[in-house]
């Protein structure tokens, strides 16, 4: 694995600091230690480490299959979900282990957000209802309190405007971008702290990839956002941090622009030059 | 069509001509055998419908003298089906969330075959345990309790001994949970795991999955499966009659959950043998059978195009 985490203020890292494995940032949000998965015998990630910096945008690039769904997965325990499916070692968040005796999956989540790759907005409820679902959820039922944060996420989530006059329609009506966009408002509204997104865009066009992307780029000062994706131009476009997989090993991790322009490894610089993947 | 062909026709599926119209015949036959029964029930009610007209619906009296009115069997059914629907099906979907959402995989299994064989057990099976072990617990533990306490009540008058409405509806329900829960089950389990990762991901635990993603999900579905369910409630013949008691005219207008009662189907089973041919009680009940078949065939309708529409629309969704 190789690390090149140079930022102005930082001295570039040591050969010794880059393979220790548990090597903390001093604004890490996420960071994994030695984080193993499997879907029943089939081991998917191997001895994972990686730290991802507070308000950052990282993103995830690999070759299909190669565990990238998986890792971000672990990162809210929803791997969990798959019958069979378990992993070993820790996962911190804010410094402490989120797979910890006694952490109920349930307050990571509200932590930790999640976008999919197929828009999944609830079709039976309302837009509005569906963007409010996390709230209620928590107990809100202050009417003021849920306009307020609905309008506030379907802004953000660059929504509001288009759908302003119809938060009664259902959720389900809306087009493909809409519903994504929609799915990312929900995810804000309960104002999680890290925002996990599987390949939002790969069912949009390029005008609704264009407008999920602006809004990353205009949430990561308050989010940290992780980002799996496909596409090399859209990692580069919208990542401070890219991290490259190979199967279920962190093969190469850094800086978006120097991972881009100098890969270290050469499986990295194979993968950017569509060698194979 | 003669056999080699059929044979060239099953080993060449490309040849599916066969089949296309093999189809086309045996799915026309079907609609022929029920159009058919239709006939053959409004000929035989036909006299009894001319002479008394509307009030053969509305009618309570059952006998040559004073004429013959199906109200009372029209309630009873309703009332029986009524009790099975409210008592059956929260307790389906109580099985049917536990089978797809909660239960370990060895429950998941050993329950489901369980409640497949309840399916399978034949409603005289049904019936005679309803004749010698529940009607003596409704006489015991609901009747007679219920009737000490609140006897001034007209709903909880009747002296007959567990043969009653209650009895009746309970068999019911217990009779309807098998297609109810099986169906709901089926329903919830094809809920996209999209669906439920999208409740999950908001912070929902296991329940409010359940509430939020599976149950409104497919609560068009779930309805299906009750309605399906009332058409069976409807339609059960056997088990009915050996608990409800069989009283004939006013007396079997269901006012009291312990009188004893009749129901359409179990009026016809009850007296279609005795009927002379050619009289106007014959007609009668033959008019009863034709009302009966129009309400569990409007009802079946409802039911199928409830569950197909939820599991075509799964199909085509989102995931
Ligand atoms: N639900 C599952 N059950 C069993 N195995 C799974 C499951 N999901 C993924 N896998 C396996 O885990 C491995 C990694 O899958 P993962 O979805 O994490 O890859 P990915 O990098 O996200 O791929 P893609 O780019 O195609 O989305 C694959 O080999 C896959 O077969
Ligand atoms: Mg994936």
């Amino acid at each position: 694995m190789t690390l090149h985490l140079q930022t102005e203020e930082k001295q570039p890292l040591s050969r010794e600091e880059i393979l220790q494995p548990h090597r903390t940032l001093e604004n890490s949000k996420v960071r994994t230690e030695d984080l193993d998965a499997w879907y029943g015998n089939n081991q998917v990630l191997k001895k994972l480490n990686i730290e991802v910096r507070e308000h950052s945008v990282t993103a995830i690039i690999g070759p299909s299959g190669c565990g990238k769904s998986t890792l971000i997965r672990c990162l809210n325990r929803m791997h969990e979900l798959v019958p069979r499916a378990r992993t070993s070692g820790r996962v911190m968040l804010d410094g402490s282990d989120i797979y910890a005796k006694g952490i109920d999956p349930v307050t990571i989540r509200r932590r930790v957000g999640m976008v999919f790759q197929k828009p999944n907005p609830f079709p039976t409820m309302s837009v509005y209802d569906n963007v409010a679902a996390g709230l209620r959820l928590n107990g809100e039922r202050n009417h003021s309190v849920l306009d307020r944060a609905v309008q506030q996420s379907l802004e953000l989530a660059f929504l509001w405007d288009e759908v302003k006059g119809d938060l009664d329609k259902s959720g389900a009506s809306l087009s493909g971008g809409q519903q994504q966009r929609l799915c990312i408002a929900r995810a804000l509204a309960v104002q999680p702290e890290v925002i996990l997104m599987d390949e939002p865009c790969s069912a949009l066009d390029p005008t609704a990839t264009a407008k999920i992307e602006e809004l990353i780029a205009s949430i990561k000062g308050n989010y940290t956002v992780m980002i799996v994706t496909h596409n090399m131009q859209q990692a580069a476009r919208v990542s401070d941090f890219t991290a490259f997989l190979y199967l279920g090993q962190l093969i190469e991790y850094g800086e978006t622009t120097s991972l881009f322009e100098n890969p270290v490894e050469e499986l990295t610089e194979r993968y950017l030059t569509g060698k194979f993947g | 069509m003669n056999f080699e062909k059929l044979l060239e026709g099953l080993k060449h599926p490309s040849s599916d001509v066969f089949f296309k119209y093999g189809s086309l015949v045996f799915a026309a036959s079907v609609v022929g055998v029920i159009a058919l029964s239709m006939v053959v029930l409004v000929r035989g009610a036909f006299p009894a419908l001319t002479s008394f007209g509307f009030r053969f619906l509305t009618g309570v009296n059952w006998d040559a003298a004073a004429g013959f009115g199906a109200l009372p069997y029209i309630l009873g059914t309703l009332v029986t089906a009524s009790i099975a629907i409210i008592i059956g099906v929260p307790i389906s979907l109580g099985i049917a969330i536990f089978l797809a959402e909660m239960a370990p995989d060895v429950i998941k299994v050993a329950v489901s075959n369980i409640i497949e064989l309840l399916a399978a057990v034949p409603s005289i099976i049904y019936g005679l345990w309803g004749l010698y072990v529940l009607r003596v617990w409704v006489a015991n533990y609901v009747q007679y309790p219920l009737q000490n306490s609140f006897g001034f009540l007209p709903i909880f008058s009747g002296t007959s001994y567990g043969l009653n409405f209650l009895t009746a509806g309970l068999i019911l329900a217990i009779m309807i949970i098998p297609t109810v829960a099986s169906i709901s089950r089926e329903v919830m389990v094809s809920v996209p795991v999209s669906q439920r990762e999208a409740a999950y991901s908001v912070g929902a635990t296991r329940w409010e999955v359940v509430r939020m993603s599976v149950l409104s999900y497919a609560r068009s579905g779930i309805f299906g499966a009750a309605v399906l369910g009332l058409g069976r409630a409807v339609g059960e013949t056997m088990a009915v009659t050996m608990v409800i008691g069989g009283a004939t005219g006013a007396s079997a207008l269901p006012t009291s959950l312990f009188k004893p009662g009749q129901t359409m189907a179990t009026i016809l089973v009850n007296q279609l043998s005795e009927a002379e041919s050619g009289s106007l009680q014959l007609a009668a009940l033959l008019g009863i059978g034709l009302v009966l078949f129009a309400i569990a065939f409007g009802i079946n309708i409802v039911a199928q195009l409830l569950v197909w529409r939820v599991l075509k629309v799964q199909a085509g969704a989102v995931e």
